[in-house]
């Protein structure tokens, strides 16, 4: 053939050749370096500054952290987000774990089953609000049919409630992301050796005690992906309480995350808006650095 | 050996406990184990049962407590109204230009996201190089920062590139907070796919995009397609962009559909309202109805497991 | 300088060393096999070859040229790879043509070459299949189809029968060797499996912990290993390796050894090579064949000594019965014929052939003589 005949010293378009992917690489990495990072970094500074409806730079030290810490509405916020937050982690890996298990049974249309316990998965968090607001509404929804079927005295009034109304949201907030749990525990169950379960039985193991001592203990890892996932979507939840109370009644059903919002962008306290960010960050940086950072060394 | 690499980790593969004979005996475990299934089957439709029968009857028929019934007069006319006619916000339009809106900010979105990312995953499989793991690590922690963090600047920067309040707008900032992910679903993927096939290609000559095109990229069809789902699902659905980035004629349907249901002045049209939020899902649902199949592979594949 | 000339290249990973000063020089037409446990460094060093890694010393070069910086695709090399590596997306005549497509050869010359390679691989009928519908062996050949095509200077085997089932391996083998034969191209094959390696080979390197232990043919690999490495590594069984004492016996050297029932014996070298080491700790190694029964002693040899050993374990492998005895603590192997009548426990006349036996220098693992 007749291609042996080539310069052997790295001319320019050799060397752009072997820059090819770094080059290919580089949009992501430029628009990630200033869109993630570059970002972070300024909400932070604005975070020690004294911005108002718009950035500025007056330098105010911790000040903004300190008034946050005072402020009722947050404190609400940050109690709100442990009930709900716990609540919804809790419970979605619960029922999530039941359903998986109960799914791994052999059971006939196994795939329709799990479409249905899926498919909210695919909504917008504001559908899903819509949805159970006015389900929830004492006016019209449940309560109103019960009554109609004849229970006269029949109330739920949570969503109306300021007490229980924080209590609504985890309802809808698992309705919509339980079966996705349920889905990462059935691959996780499916990928238990399949012998390691026939040497179980043959020893003499019930099925719970199969489930208890030799299949849950194995979904670990699945129980981990599972937590962070929620935790951080958990963090991060903001639709799902502005079409389902709208933050209220009054300031019940707060989460930093609706707090961030109306102060930087209604309250026009942009520095405190900031300094409720940064902790935001902190939170979830928590969970998901250390999380990331065994998964990615595994893979080395 | 050489056939695609899948990323099914056995979702449809043989249950771990082998036991045939269960499959045609009904014991009484077996009739208890089906009504649970059923009863959470129920509690998974019944939102979106209520959603549909509302949506299809007078508004009469809800406020006398009848949402759980079906329709006794059955009505498309609330259809009709949340389409063309509600009135979301100021003007009296219905969610039609809102839907149109968030097809354009979708489409391409979706479309530019994928590609870059099936090109990062295939640079950081195929040609990794020192750091580029450290740089993953990075690009995967964007992923999940809570976008609470971005939003002032992002506003700022909207502004300076003369794209805020507009669909192009909406489309940049989708872009660049979904590369992260679609880096994500194509590096696990291509990590599984040969290495042996990319040495034997570039010792048959093809260079870095010729691999790509003709090796790489004919064999990603499954990855392709649970990412463009999980794309259009998240671009869809997303709420918070939508309600910082746009103006009133730039606004996504999930922010008109808020608009629409949250609006006080008037009568609370609840069917509207209903036949607003299953417009809003349709999309989302008709995908995931179609293509279901891989969305749920995909997510067993380890859509989180990095 | 030969046709493929390898020359002190070696490899380092950070701050590790894969592979340390090697020099092979390999001439045009010959089979030179690259063999030893995995993590030896014979992939890399392949890989070196291949260009898909970069070499951190030394120089590799072919028909003259030297080939540091050039990519693998302009190096006129072609590989078959241990997964054979064929596109999963193309018909068997899309990957043997995709080579050609990217060098930029004509279409009407493709299909030539094509028909050419496939009328000699026998796989003309599977040219409009995908690989999935392939066998192992079919794909097997169609991985060759694809590298003969190119007509290339040197053919590259990585483990390209490691996936195969035994018998379609050892058939494979043969048909490797037939081709090599019959085109006389040169090729450089890597392998773990030190069977192919004496069967294919006209050079074998027997490499270890990035170092090439010995080069040399095959016959010259197994009569005469330069370490006790290459001498446990190649053959099977292995070579017996057992601690044993030269001493002068009738004014010649003989190696003394030490039997299970606490006995010693002394068995005379052949020749006088080992004159110079009287007094010595040595390790002795005889390869099984040349421990026998009596009657199935190589008739040619003229140093065949009888010892009386304890028989520790019998293992009739059909042909052969494989017949173990404890010297200096060392299980020692010998291979009699099937149907001498011997058992475990018996004390049995062993023929030691000490023509065929090495010795090594316990320190250093180095032939002594």
């Amino acid at each position: 053939m007749a291609f042996t005949e080539t310069a052997t010293r790295p001319g320019p378009v050799d060397r752009l050749r072997d820059a090819l992917p770094k080059l290919v690489l580089s949009p992501t990495v430029a628009i990630v370096a200033i869109f993630v990072y570059g970002f972070i970094v300024f909400t932070f500074y604005l975070s020690f500054t004294n911005s108002r409806i718009l950035p500025q730079f007056g330098w105010v030290g911790w000040q903004n952290y300190e008034n946050l810490f005072r402020i009722r509405a947050w404190d609400t916020a940050v109690t709100n987000l442990i009930i709900f937050g716990s609540l919804y982690i809790i419970i979605c890996c619960a029922l999530g774990l039941l359903l998986a298990i109960l799914l791994d049974q052999r059971i006939r249309a196994e795939g329709f089953i799990r479409t249905i316990y899926l498919y909210p998965m695919a909504l917008s968090f504001i559908v899903t609000g819509v949805a159970w607001k006015w389900f929830l509404d004492p006016g019209i929804g449940l309560e109103a049919v019960v009554r109609g079927w004849g229970w006269e005295s029949f109330t739920f009034g949570w969503i109306k409630d300021r007490e229980m109304a924080i209590y609504t949201i985890v309802i809808a907030a698992v309705w919509q992301t339980s079966g996705f749990v349920m889905a990462m525990f059935l691959a996780g169950l499916r990928g238990i050796d399949s012998e390691m379960m026939k040497a179980a039985q043959i020893d003499g193991a019930s099925t719970f005690a199969l489930y208890r001592r030799i299949v849950i203990p194995q979904l670990r890892p699945a129980f981990m992906s599972a937590f962070v996932v929620l935790a951080h979507m958990a963090i991060k939840s903001y639709d799902l309480v502005i079409a389902l109370t709208g933050g209220g009644p009054g300031t019940a059903t707060e989460l930093p995350a609706t707090f961030m919002y109306s102060y930087t962008f209604t309250r026009n306290q942009m520095g405190i808006g900031a300094a409720s960010a940064v902790i935001m960050l902190m939170t979830i940086a928590a969970i998901i650095v250390p999380y990331l950072w065994s998964e990615l060394r595994e893979k080395r | 050996m050489s056939t695609a690499p899948s990323v099914e980790t056995g979702a449809t593969a043989a249950p771990a406990v082998e036991n045939r004979s269960r499959l045609f005996q009904f014991s009484p475990a077996r009739i208890v184990l089906y009504a649970i299934l059923a009863i959470f089957c129920i509690y998974y439709l019944l939102p979106l049962y209520v959603m549909v029968v509302n949506s299809l009857k007078p508004l009469s028929e809800i406020t006398a407590g009848g949402m759980m019934a079906l329709p006794q007069q059955w009505t498309l006319a609330p259809w009709g109204s949340a389409w063309s006619t509600a009135q979301v916000g100021v003007e009296a339009t219905g969610l039609r230009p809102y839907f149109i809106n968030s097809i354009l900010m979708v489409v391409p979105a979706v479309a530019i996201s994928t590609l870059l990312g099936a090109l990062n995953g295939y640079v950081l499989t195929k040609w990794a190089f020192r750091g580029s793991t450290i740089l993953f690590g990075l690009l995967l922690f964007g992923c999940f920062i809570p976008f609470q963090m971005v939003l002032i600047p992002m506003a700022r920067m909207l502004g300076l590139m003369g794209l805020a309040g507009s669909v192009p707008g909406l489309v940049f900032v989708h872009l660049v907070y979904g590369i992260g992910f679609s880096t994500l679903y194509f590096r696990n993927y291509y990590a599984a796919f040969p290495t042996e096939l990319v040495r034997a290609a570039q010792i048959d000559g093809a260079g870095f995009f010729t691999i790509f095109w003709r090796i790489l990229l004919p064999s990603s069809g499954p990855i392709a397609v649970v990412c463009i789902i999980w794309q259009f699902t998240n671009i869809w659905n997303d709420f918070l962009f939508g309600a910082s980035f746009s103006d009133f004629d730039s606004q996504p349907m999930t922010v008109a559909l808020n608009n629409l249901v949250q609006s006080s002045t008037g009568v609370k049209e609840y069917n509207v309202h209903f036949a607003g939020a299953i417009m809003a899902a349709l999309p989302t649902l008709l995908v995931y109805i179609v293509a279901g199949r891989f969305f749920v592979r995909g997510l067993m594949a380890g859509s989180v497991k990095g | 300088m030969g046709f493929l000339d390898i020359k002190q290249a070696t490899k380092t990973y950070g701050s590790v060393k894969v592979l340390h000063e090697t020099n092979i020089a390999v001439e045009e037409g010959e089979f030179l096999v690259l063999v030893g446990p995995s993590g030896c460094g014979k992939s890399t060093l392949l890989n070196m070859i291949a260009g898909l890694e970069a070499i951190t010393s030394g120089e590799i070069a072919i028909r003259g040229r030297s080939m540091n910086g050039v990519k693998p695709a302009d190096r006129n090399i072609a590989m078959v790879f241990q997964s054979y590596a064929l596109y999963p997306n193309m018909t068997v005549k899309g990957n043997i043509a995709f080579g050609m497509e990217m060098h930029g050869i004509a279409k009407p010359e493709r299909e030539k070459r094509i028909g050419q390679v496939a009328d000699l691989l026998q796989i003309s009928h599977l040219l409009d299949r995908k690989p999935g519908q392939l066998s192992g062996g079919q794909r097997q050949r169609v991985a060759m189809g694809r590298a003969l095509v190119r007509e290339p200077d040197v053919f590259l085997f990585d483990e390209p029968l490691s996936n195969l089932d035994a018998k379609l391996r050892v058939d494979m083998r043969t048909e490797i060797k037939k081709l090599h034969q019959k085109l006389g191209t040169t090729i450089v094959y890597v392998t773990h499996d030190q069977i192919e390696a004496l069967t294919l080979s006209t050079r074998i390197a027997v490499m270890f912990g990035g170092y090439v232990q010995q080069l040399g043919t095959p016959k010259e690999i197994y009569d005469n290993p330069a370490n006790m490495f290459v001498a446990g590594f190649m053959g099977s069984p292995s070579m017996n390796l057992f601690p044993a004492k030269v001493v002068s016996a009738n004014g010649a050297a003989a190696a003394e050894i030490s039997l299970a029932n606490g006995s010693a014996a002394t068995i005379p070298f052949a020749g006088d090579r080992m004159s110079a080491s009287v007094g010595r700790d040595i390790v002795l190694g005889i390869r099984p064949e040349a421990i026998t029964d009596r009657d199935g002693a190589d008739r040619n040899s003229k140093a065949i000594h009888i010892v009386e050993a304890p028989v520790e374990v019998t293992e009739p492998a059909g042909s052969d019965t494989f017949v173990v005895s404890q010297i200096g603590g060392k299980d020692v192997t010998g291979r009699f014929r099937a149907d001498v009548a011997v058992k475990a426990g018996d004390v049995f006349p062993f023929a030691f052939n000490m023509e065929k036996a090495v010795a090594f220098d316990p320190e250093s693992e180095q032939r002594i003589a």
